[in-house]
């Protein structure tokens, strides 16, 4: 089975604490540790174990610069067999939909079975693989948390209310967005990394792509962000102040006022 | 202004609470915009539905087809591009079914898809001005969108408080005729129920409950620790079940167990709305987190900034002094 995983540079927002810069316009990013989207590399992991048991390659693909080169070169330590950066300077500030389009045109350059996405990223927005499914028209599932192969087509269980699981199945080729949890992803280790430090991944640009420069970008897009801004605290937590001690005497209180000792 | 419709969760023959938190949404949008209710299903129960919601709603489309007999986000695809106007704004719930419907539907549509919003701002010609959250939460940023072609809007559940204004009076209007083919590759199979766990989360009266900030499989025992000398039992987050450090019956959240406890003890938890979307009953919320940016204070009513793996030990010795 040919696989092609998407994946995202993003920063780690479980090592960070994230602060909005004096502009108001971005995050402050110089301090940020980042690493692959932590759905992505369970997709990634996905990916590798349904190769392993039926054959074929994984491919991991990125939108991005060349900063992102990183994360493909990390999944491909992982054991994906393949990389391609889609990089273009006009690339910058494309929206959601301008994403899923720049993929959907890497898709048809090559010969895929299977598509998969992590089921969000760092924006929340779980928008990109149903809409690449869209374009081409494959069918789609979202938060598949588990893939079983089967002739010509995957058995898939869906993530849903309550922790149950819908079965469905489904057709080659197909776009499944993977939700946390399908699996155990593999450590990378230093050694990992060197091993694929000068295998050669391939750059595509829009013109590589056969994508109008115009159809993307920050101009293109409908879905603009004006700033980032912290939420309302509105009424907030009281915060319990004063030595560790105090606050657990304080706590404590709370506790036995509110029914949470017995 | 174009139309606006809102698509209709419902299950067993009762609408979901997001269908009224929808129509608030709709009248930010557009305080005089007629909204119409898209209730999709097979036979049974859903003119029971189309019928709760006609009093809500300025009209209610009924599509009942056996396709439909179970949620499938494929056919409703297939169904809604064929009988929507191509320039209408599509309200959906941001959960389950939705995350599967809208982003490929706004694609079939060539409208701009909005996902997961928290507020409206309004409607600006063909602008709309919403509000969305990014970093789990913990940044919001002003959204503006051109929807001069239409738009599928996927609105967080909760956020919004339903409108229970009954104002609508609207009429139910049978479009099953005019589904076209909803033949789709993908095939519903069973719904397989989740597991019953050790303990039932669901009944407890007080919960500590493990997040992120646990960092270590051998660091869980300590919280048990505290969890027995409250007298409470353990439930978790997310990233803890995918760590397999807990089983999944011990999960809180929308993919998870909804639970309603007196005392809910948040540790190292940063408060997702998937996460609390489960937490239900306005309990006390106490939250300890080392990151004071951490959204589970905004929604918490006492808050410690403290690192768990050092204050929960303390916290139980005193306990254990009582």
């Amino acid at each position: 089975m040919e696989i092609l995983v998407c994946v995202k540079r993003v920063p780690d927002t479980a090592e960070n604490e994230i602060e909005i810069n004096s502009e108001g316009n971005d995050i402050e990013r110089d301090d940020l540790v980042y690493s692959v989207n932590e759905w992505d590399n369970y997709a990634v992991e996905e990916a590798i174990q349904i190769v392993d048991k039926v054959g074929g390659s994984v491919t991991v693909v990125t939108v991005g610069d060349e900063e992102s080169e990183e994360v493909l070169r990390r999944e491909m330590a992982m054991g994906a067999q393949n990389g391609l950066l889609l990089t273009d300077d006009g690339f910058e500030g494309t929206d959601g939909k301008g994403i899923a389009s720049i993929l959907a045109a890497a898709v048809k350059k090559g010969n895929y079975d299977l598509i998969l996405t992590g089921a969000q990223a760092d924006d929340g927005a779980a928008e990109v693989g149903g809409m690449l499914a869209a374009m081409l028209d494959y069918p789609y599932a979202s938060l598949v948390n588990t893939i079983e192969t089967q002739d010509g087509k995957l058995k898939v269980g869906r993530e849903v209310e309550g922790g149950n699981q819908d079965m469905y199945e489904i057709e080659l080729p197909c776009v499944l967005s993977i939700q946390t949890g399908i699996n155990e992803p593999r450590y990378v280790g230093i050694r990992g990394i060197r091993k694929v430090a000068s295998v050669e991944i391939p750059e595509y640009g829009a013109s590589d792509l056969g994508i109008d420069a115009s159809s993307v970008g920050g101009d293109a897009a409908k879905v603009k962000r004006m700033d980032y801004f912290m939420p309302e605290m509105g009424e907030g937590a009281e915060m319990l102040e004063g030595s560790t001690e105090e606050i657990i005497e304080k706590l404590i209180e709370y506790l036995k006022a509110k029914g949470g000792l017995k | 202004m174009a139309d606006i419709f809102a698509y209709i969760e419902h299950n067993q023959g009762v609408a979901e609470d997001s269908a009224l938190e929808l129509l608030t949404a709709a009248k930010k949008i557009s305080p005089d915009a007629a909204v119409t209710a898209i209730v999709m299903g097979s036979g049974g129960d859903l003119d029971k539905v189309c019928n709760e919601m006609a009093a809500s709603y300025n009209a209610v489309w009924k599509i009942d087809n056996a396709a439909f007999s179970f949620p499938d986000a494929e056919a409703a695809r297939k169904a809604l591009v064929n009988i929507l106007p191509g320039d209408c704004v599509l309200l959906v719930p941001h959960a389950h079914l939705g995350m599967d419907l809208s982003p490929g539907l706004s694609i079939k549509m060539d409208s701009t898809f909005i996902s997961d919003i928290v507020d409206v701002e309004g409607l600006d010609g063909n602008t709309l001005k919403v509000i969305r959250q990014e970093f789990a939460g913990q940044v919001s940023t002003h959204v503006h969108a051109d929807i001069a072609n239409g738009a599928v809007v996927n609105v967080r559940p909760g956020v919004f408080q339903p409108d229970e204004s009954k104002a609508g009076g609207g009429e139910v209007v049978d479009k099953s005729g005019d589904l076209g083919d909803v033949s789709v590759k993908r095939k519903y199979l069973e719904t397989v129920e989740a597991e019953a766990g050790e303990v039932d989360i669901t009944k407890s009266e007080v919960l500590v409950s493990v997040g992120r900030g646990v960092e270590e499989e051998d660091n869980i025992e300590t919280m048990f620790d505290l969890a027995e000398a409250m007298g409470a039992d353990v439930s978790c987050s997310r990233p803890i079940v995918d760590a397999k450090w807990l089983e999944k019956p011990r999960q809180v959240g929308t993919s998870g167990q909804t639970v309603k406890p007196k005392v809910y003890m948040a540790l190292g938890i940063s408060g997702s709305f998937q996460h609390m979307g489960g937490v239900k009953g306005n309990p006390f919320i106490v939250a300890v987190n080392k990151n004071p940016k951490a959204p589970i204070f905004q929604v918490a009513d006492v808050g410690v900034e403290a690192d768990i793996l050092e204050f929960v030990p303390e916290l139980t010795e005193k306990i254990k002094e009582l």
